[in-house]
């Protein structure tokens, strides 16, 4: 069978497209991140602003908010192309699936994990982070969100076919969040106290390896299963 | 031997087939909990340590560790329906699912009525605790994906995968306390120094064995309703439902 | 192999811990009773259901065969 473009140029294609609609859709970019610093500049209004307890809660707030930031993204990833129909011809088409998917979610990464990253340290700063924690901060968001984007594909491709698929795809896919959060608020602590934490790093970095192997196949065959 | 497996992947015969274990399962699962259960409460000798609250565990452990056997079957079950496409895999796998989930909730009540004693708290957020939380959450997940399709064929298929994407968290929960340092203590060790005397050990193994037997008796009756659910059409299950209806 | 426990009363109080044990003991037998109950009854409701199903169908195909 002739495939008619190469692998790369598939992937790269459909990466293209996904990022030139986001961009069109500037508000899609603007509206996770703008909860994201909600969520973050509600936690000193309700909780006090006394800096000692903020900078113990810091790594917490900050992962929780790109945690549930992440998930209010997640909705959109397949949605567009299932209701038009692209979803379809691009299970249809001779390109594998899995690598597909990929770019898809790679775009969803680069579109909504990649700005939290660098919003970040900012609000670490508002929150009076140690500051030694910063780099464990950025290595712990680096490896960790793009697993959130692999994990809440999966649940999305499982829910885009149903009509109220929001709120089961929180308990679908929080509970496969867990332990990156708690891998990476406890590299996070660690660094704070100036111990090494390289451990938590590794466990993080090898999920990311696994999620970036497996993921894709389950999301092929749960788009599969979804558009029937 | 799919030759000779392949009768038995009628709906019909399945049916029937496990209406003849279930009376069988269910005898030898009370029995079991009866015996494991009264020998445990009664006469099991009481803990150096812990005094008499260590008798919990004669429901926390078998809970426990079958709330993960439980998931695996279910997951395996789940994995043969989605490979080879054979529904009854799917309607077990959807038969195990709620029973899973009382179980896991069976292991972290019980478990948090035992620390309160032990360790003065009723729960903390260690390793093990927090992955049987995710473990319940995960059955609760599959359930309710499962019940969210209209198209069971389909919803069998989107739980399948979940269910199956989930068993990483099996050897989490299972070496947990031995990967991290943890409140909760570790596993049970069957022999050598620190192993429980046989008084404690047989009754408990008994429970065990016996929580294992009665998750398979009431899968076995899920999965015959879940048979005489999903065939609705088909002429042997309109005339068994006239006939109990006539009752 | 004996009894560990001189009395009834003695063997409610479990040495001290008998709200705890007991407490556990509650919760994880009700919810396997309620969870039974459920699974019982499961295949009289699923059998009823049909029944009604297969019923309502025999009466719509008498009402047409009588309009013809």
């Amino acid at each position: 069978m002739k495939r008619g473009i190469s692998f790369t140029q598939a992937f790269f294609t459909l990466l293209m497209r996904d990022l030139k609609i986001a961009v069109r859709h500037r508000g899609d970019i603007f509206n996770p991140l703008l909860f994201f610093i909600i969520v973050v500049t509600l936690f000193p209004l309700g909780i006090g602003s006394e800096a000692k307890i903020l900078s113990r809660i810091a790594p917490g707030v900050i992962w929780v908010a790109a945690l549930l930031a992440s998930m209010l993204s997640l909705e959109r990833l397949f949605k567009a192309d299932f209701n038009d129909g692209s979803l379809e011809q691009m299970l249809l088409s001779p390109q594998p699936l899995q690598l597909l998917v990929l770019a898809k979610v790679l775009a969803h990464w680069l579109l909504t994990g990649l700005p939290l990253i660098i919003i970040a340290p900012l609000l670490a700063v508002l929150l009076h982070m140690e500051e030694s924690a910063y780099p464990a901060l950025i290595e712990t968001l680096l490896l960790g969100t793009p697993i959130l984007s692999l994990l809440g594909a999966i649940g999305v491709a499982l829910t885009v076919g149903l009509r109220k698929g929001g709120v089961l795809l929180s308990l679908l896919i929080l509970p496969l969040y867990i332990p990156v959060l708690i891998f990476a608020t406890g590299a996070i602590e660690f660094a704070a106290s100036s111990q090494p934490y390289d451990g938590q790093l590794a466990i993080i970095a090898a999920l990311l390896v696994g999620s970036l192997v497996l993921a894709p196949f389950a999301i092929g065959a749960s788009l599969r299963v979804s558009t029937n | 031997m799919w030759k000779w497996l392949h009768p038995y992947a009628e709906p019909q015969r399945a049916y029937r087939l496990a209406g003849k274990f279930i009376p069988w399962l269910s005898i030898l699962a009370i029995l079991m909990l009866l015996t494991g259960t009264t020998w445990g409460m009664v006469f099991s000798p009481t803990d150096y340590q812990q005094g008499d609250s260590y008798r919990i565990i004669f429901v926390h452990v078998p809970a426990a560790s079958m709330s993960m056997s439980a998931y695996i079957g279910m997951a395996i079950a789940a994995f043969i329906g989605l490979v080879w496409q054979i529904k009854l895999a799917d309607w077990m796998a959807a038969s195990i699912a709620p029973i899973g989930a009382v179980i896991t909730f069976i292991a972290l009540v019980t478990g948090s009525t035992w620390g309160k004693p032990m360790w003065g708290t009723w729960w903390v957020w260690d390793a093990r605790l927090t992955s049987e939380l995710v473990l319940l959450f995960l059955y609760l997940g599959v359930i309710s994906l499962y019940a969210s399709f209209e198209d069971k064929v389909l919803a069998a298929r989107a739980a399948g995968i979940l269910s199956i994407v989930g068993v990483i968290n099996i050897p989490i929960i299972k070496y947990s306390v031995d990967w991290w340092n943890s409140l909760h203590q570790g596993s049970i060790k069957m022999t050598g120094k620190t192993a429980m005397p046989p008084d404690m050990l047989v009754p408990l193994v008994i429970n065990i064995l016996g929580f294992g037997v009665m998750i398979g008796a009431l899968s076995l009756i899920r999965f015959r309703s879940e048979i005489l659910a999903r065939n609705g059409m088909r002429p042997w299950v309109r005339e068994l439902a006239l006939a109990e209806g006539a009752k | 192999m004996q009894a560990q426990f001189q009395s009834v009363s003695d063997f409610l109080n479990m040495g001290g811990y008998g709200f705890y044990v007991w407490l556990s003991y509650g919760v994880a037998y009700v919810s396997l009773a309620i969870l039974i109950g459920f699974t019982l009854t499961r295949k009289g409701r699923v059998l009823k259901e049909i029944a009604a199903k297969a019923k309502r169908e025999q009466r719509l195909a008498q009402h047409r065969s009588a309009k013809e």
